[in-house]
């Protein structure tokens, strides 16, 4: 471990917060990521099925196994299209 | 640890590195056999071989917490207070303070110690670092193990794009002893957060910059010339123009940290130009809160914007220093700081005549921002030695050229209303007629700077806003 001396006003926390949870998904585009986990496309499917009858716009994504971090062009393509992603994380 | 320290008798402090140490090793044995003597050896636990119950302070604790500076030290202590204390080795102190007559009989009578281990550079951070002595306020930040240290620094925003040295505490301690002032002195409100710019705060940046710790007194002056309200850093940062502030530094800091004032001066490759500028921008950034794309405005912005700093030649010159002109004594180090931008070569390989030479010149200087505008903002005009040279030989002083620029730089007005020359830019039509001039009086500074060879002068540009009503340049002496 090593410590630093904060170069700022200090005005943030230490630990940088989460971005805040949308209050509505209205005008915004929804991410459903498939980790490639066991029926997670199933589950993921419906759910994107229920979010586009509610008239939100969806955009699916695939990583192509479970075991390791999405590839880094697959986040970069997510970032740049959708403003919230769902995943599934187990089976 | 200091409770082991004797309520009475005498403590030595010794390591085997030091040859006086080890000249007086059977003195330490004899007075340790008549008892009443504890040794502490900072180096190597075997040593001194004379005293059976030498004790290890390799960890330097107890060195520390002595306050030891040479070794070997004696001191003696009654009623667990020190009373006596003597370093090196010296017949008389030690036989004083042990109370022995004939110590060290076939020793000269005096050696003096060496430098001890627990003082030594970067020893010290770290032990009062340990013994929590810094007095840093700053918030500690620790980054996990498995963290790539400089990639955290980088996601907590604190860099201008480039890789920053690491902050730690023993840096900052050392970078503190660049200047003799207060940590907690308040230099002023850094803008936009208007966040007080603490002198431990601008140490850290200057770290991270890659300054050593004999530039900070010239970071000092930098940020406190900013920070004047007539150079309006806030505007400067927030303007949708290219501008940045400037540094030039004169007087017998230059040389003594190095920089540079020769061929590629505003280039790249000194550390104290391009550490002191890019301190700067960092304090803007890191203790100001001001970022590109917030607060910061601009554009497109100037490459300077990383760092901006440069030292006047004032070796040779016939001119006198630009902060001499500028009501500074001859000698002081000092900064000036200018918003300013860019930089737009003067190339001039004919002219032999001052006259030319001010002639092309003045035509450079009015195609600043813009052909068509003027006033248009102050300048700064970087003459090289061999431009120079040709005023020099001519005898013209820097007020004689700054004399003859500004009358060449009147412009008929009719040349620079809107739609004049095919060019809807231009000034309102209460200008035709008249003779405008592209500087406000005392809009235009002149340095010298640059590598003995080639006609390549230059002109550093400002902000339109320059002046009274916005920025004016800043010079401050660099206080130690």
């Amino acid at each position: 471990m090593i410590v630093l001396l904060d170069p700022t006003s200090e005005r943030s926390p230490t630990i940088r917060p989460r971005l805040p949870r949308p209050e509505r998904l209205d005008g915004l585009t929804i991410g459903i990521l498939d980790i490639a986990k066991s029926r997670g496309d199933v589950f993921l499917h419906r759910l994107g099925e229920r979010l586009a009858e509610r008239g939100i716009a969806v955009k699916h994504y695939a990583k192509p196994t479970n075991t390791r971090p999405a590839p880094l062009l697959l986040r970069q393509q997510i970032a740049a299209e959708v403003n919230v992603v769902i995943e599934g994380l187990s089976d | 640890m200091e409770e082991n320290l004797p309520q009475n008798g005498l403590v030595a402090v010794v390591k085997r590195d030091c040859p006086t140490c080890v000249l007086t090793a059977p003195v330490l044995g004899h007075l340790a056999q008549r008892g009443g003597l504890k040794v502490y050896t900072q180096d190597d636990p075997s040593f001194p071989d004379t005293v059976a119950g030498r004790i290890d302070d390799t960890a330097l604790d107890v060195s520390h917490r002595l306050r030891i500076e040479i070794v070997p030290t004696l001191i003696s202590f009654e009623g667990g207070r020190e009373v006596g204390r003597t370093f090196g080795w010296d017949r008389g102190e030690w036989e004083r303070l042990s109370g022995i007559a004939g110590l060290g009989a076939d020793l000269p009578e005096a050696r003096p110690g060496c430098g001890a281990k627990n003082v030594e550079p970067g020893v010290l951070e770290r032990l009062k670092i340990r013994f929590n002595e810094t007095g840093l306020k700053s918030r500690r930040i620790a980054i996990g193990a498995e963290e790539d240290e400089h990639e955290a620094m980088f996601a907590r925003g604190w860099s201008d794009g480039l890789p920053l040295v690491l902050p730690t505490e023993e840096r900052v301690l050392r970078m503190l002893d660049g200047t003799g002032r207060d940590p907690q002195e308040v230099l002023g409100l850094v803008p936009p957060d208007l966040a007080p710019a603490t002198v431990e705060k601008i140490a850290i940046n200057a770290v991270m910059a890659g300054c050593k710790p004999e530039y900070l007194p010239v970071v000092l002056a930098a940020v406190e010339a900013v920070l004047e309200e007539k150079f309006a850093m806030h505007g400067v940062l927030a303007t949708t123009m290219f501008v940045g502030p400037v540094v030039i530094v004169n007087g017998a800091v230059r040389r003594r940290i190095g920089m540079n004032a020769k061929g590629n001066a505003l280039g790249q490759g000194n550390r104290a130009n391009a550490a002191i500028g890019r301190a700067l921008q960092l304090v803007i950034r890191n203790i100001g809160g001001g970022r590109p794309q917030e607060v910061d405005r601009a554009t497109l912005g100037n490459p300077g914007k990383y760092t901006y700093c440069f030292a006047e030649d004032e070796e040779g010159s016939s001119w006198e220093p630009l902060s001499v002109e500028r009501g500074v004594k001859p000698g002081q180090s000092a900064v000036t700081v200018f918003a300013g931008f860019g930089l737009q070569g003067v190339v001039d390989q004919k002219s032999r005549d001052p006259e030319s030479l001010s002639r092309s010149f003045a035509e450079s200087l009015k195609a600043i921002h813009n052909v068509k505008s003027a006033p248009a903002c102050d300048a700064l005009l970087v003459v090289c030695p061999e431009h120079h040279r040709t005023f020099k030989d001519a005898g013209w002083t820097k007020a004689r050229l700054y004399e003859e620029l500004y009358q060449l730089c009147e412009i008929p007005g009719d040349e620079l209303i809107a739609g004049a020359k095919g060019i809807a830019e231009g000034g309102p039509p209460s200008q035709a007629g008249k003779s405008v001039n592209k500087f406000r009086p005392g809009g235009l500074m002149i340095v010298r700077a640059g590598g003995d060879a080639g006609m390549f002068s230059g002109i550093i540009g400002g902000w339109s806003a320059g002046g009274p009503r916005g920025s004016l340049p800043v010079t401050k002496e660099v206080k130690s």
